[in-house]
């Protein structure tokens, strides 16, 4: 996993807890207790009328919907090799809790993916630091 | 009515001497002959600027560049609608009397990539929340409204080809458009284009095939603003701002309210109609920033030009011409001009287009245009995004 080719993130002190929730394979939302959670990781509520800055992390179900996708024919890695060859899809998922967020849908034929298809989650151990949350058909 | 109507006009507008592969031009001297042409095109000199604003660059890095130091400075860079919003920005700072000479620069070495930094930080919001997902630019990331669109209204991608189609057949009118005919020959790929062309061309990233993708160039452009008395001074007749409106969004593509319509489009759009006192209805030509074939459709809606969702079978209308051709719906001819310079689809693309969107416009205001030039046009909108429909700029321009 060490020559992983795909673009890594690296978490500020603020997401920290987002990325260790997902190498225990946890998807973790912050969360406002008036507004509930959001996506990406703040240290605060982004509803402009709350502001607040006592933030909770909880744990999401994994389940969600394929709010809207694209099927990507770019050689990007890690999709640039023979076994892991493009076409794949991007799409963004609209999570059971509400928030929306980036992330790929790993599925056999990209062609067969539909908007508002049910979906759950993937822990992909891309490296030993670093585990992407991906998708799949529920 | 807002304050700003009829008080500030572009007096000089230019693109660089050439559009397209210029490897033996760096970013900043891109921004520079574009500065020498847009004030050739005023008959002024850099001495007179005392106003600079630019994007894609720091501001005291032209400034340096160029030998001036200028009093007034605006650096917003956010993306292809920098310099509308540089025009609005350019019309309160010339009517605050911040400065006299505004010129607004850009410079993108976006093919040839010399002195083009790219990529963000892996610590930013995209870096860790976007990119780890094999986003590869603006092909796999403008493209992710577009189903969500088919999905609500019906959208499809026989309506998008049709806008390609037309915008070439604009580019065809235009000798510096870089796939029309005067400058690519047919068998690598120039000229005329049908819809069914759109749609056998090579996938990119579902929906959009190559011919719904812009082209990829290096170039540049620039404009010179004065205040509305001394405009009259001028040889070239003056092109007065008469609305603008900006807006910020969002930033990453995923976190757009609403996948169906930009919020920031809505935002800037209902600005400039109300600082002009003008409506849809009252404007004869649009220059809507077309990366994609879809991002002009969905200008034509959130500008209000067609009702939401209608965008697709507006623009796949077609009609027959005297000698049989066809006749797009925003095509020569057609009955809503738009992107006559042959667009960012097949005239030029350099990552930051916006500028030449306003070029465009202003050109069609005074009336040279030749070949492409659209009979009766007083008042043109140029409107762009900033990144995947994140920022957005609105400018209404009239000749009187």
């Amino acid at each position: 996993m060490a020559d992983y080719a795909g673009r890594l993130p690296v978490a500020t002190p603020e997401s920290q807890p987002y990325w260790d929730g997902l190498k225990e394979h946890k998807l973790m939302l912050p969360t406002c207790d008036d507004c509930g959670p959001h996506f990406y990781p703040r240290p605060f509520c982004p509803m402009p009328k709350c502001f607040n800055w006592d933030i909770k992390w909880t744990q999401a179900s994994g389940k969600g919907k394929v709010h809207t996708f694209v099927i990507s024919h770019q050689p990007i890695p890690p999709y640039n090799t023979e076994d892991n060859a493009p076409p794949y899809v991007i799409a963004v998922i609209e999570l059971e809790e509400g928030p929306r967020m980036m992330s790929n849908l790993i599925i056999d034929d990209p062609y067969s993916t539909t908007v508002d298809m049910d979906v759950e989650i993937v822990f992909d151990d891309v490296t030993d630091e670093v585990t992407l949350p991906k998708f799949k058909p529920a | 009515m807002d304050q700003i109507r009829h008080k500030v006009a572009i007096v000089g507008a230019a693109e660089t001497d050439d559009l397209g592969q210029l490897p033996h031009m760096s970013r900043l001297a891109l921004h520079a002959q574009a500065a020498k042409n847009a004030l050739d095109d005023a008959g002024m000199s850099l001495a007179d600027v005392d106003g600079l604003l630019c994007a894609g660059a720091i501001p005291n890095e032209v400034a340096e560049y160029l030998g001036i130091q200028p009093r007034y400075i605006d650096g917003t860079s956010v993306g292809g609608c920098s310099f509308m919003i540089h025009v609005r920005h350019a019309v309160a700072a010339i009517m605050a009397g911040y400065c006299d000479v505004a010129l607004i620069t850009h410079g993108e070495s976006g093919r040839s990539g010399v002195d083009a930094p790219r990529g963000g930080s892996a610590s930013s919001p995209g870096g860790q929340y976007e990119a780890p997902f094999a986003i590869g630019g603006a092909p796999t990331t403008f493209s992710i409204p577009v189903l969500r669109h088919f999905h609500e209204y019906g959208t499809t991608k026989e309506h998008l080809a049709h806008i390609a189609a037309a915008t070439r057949a604009w580019a065809n009118l235009n000798p510096m458009a870089m796939m029309g005919s005067h400058r690519r020959a047919p068998e690598r790929g120039g000229g005329p284009i049908t819809p069914q062309d759109v749609l056998n061309s090579r996938m990119i990233c579902y929906p959009f095939n190559l011919l719904d993708c812009c082209v990829v160039a290096d170039g540049g452009g620039a404009l010179v603003l004065v205040s509305e008395e001394r405009a009259k001074d001028f040889a070239k007749d003056p092109v007065y701002v008469l609305g603008a409106g900006e807006a910020a969004a969002h930033w990453m593509v995923s976190q757009m309210r609403d996948h169906t319509t930009a919020d920031g489009y809505r935002i800037a759009g209902e600005a400039a109609y109300k600082s002009a006192g003008l409506g849809p209805q009252d404007i004869d030509h649009c220059m809507f920033y077309d990366a994609f074939t879809f991002t002009p459709l969905m200008a034509a809606e959130d500008l209000g030009f067609v009702p939401k969702g209608e965008g697709g079978p507006f623009f796949a209308e077609t009609k027959t011409g005297p000698d049989g051709e066809v006749i797009y719906k925003s095509g020569p001819g057609g009955d809503f001009p738009m992107n006559t310079n042959g667009g960012g689809l097949s005239y030029c693309h350099t990552g930051m287009y916006g500028m030449f969107a306003i070029v465009e416009s202003v050109r069609q205001l005074r009336g040279e245009c030749g070949d492409r030039q659209v009979p009766d046009v007083n008042v043109s909108m140029a409107h762009g995004p900033g990144g995947m429909f994140a920022s957005a700029g609105t400018i209404i321009l009239s000749n009187a």
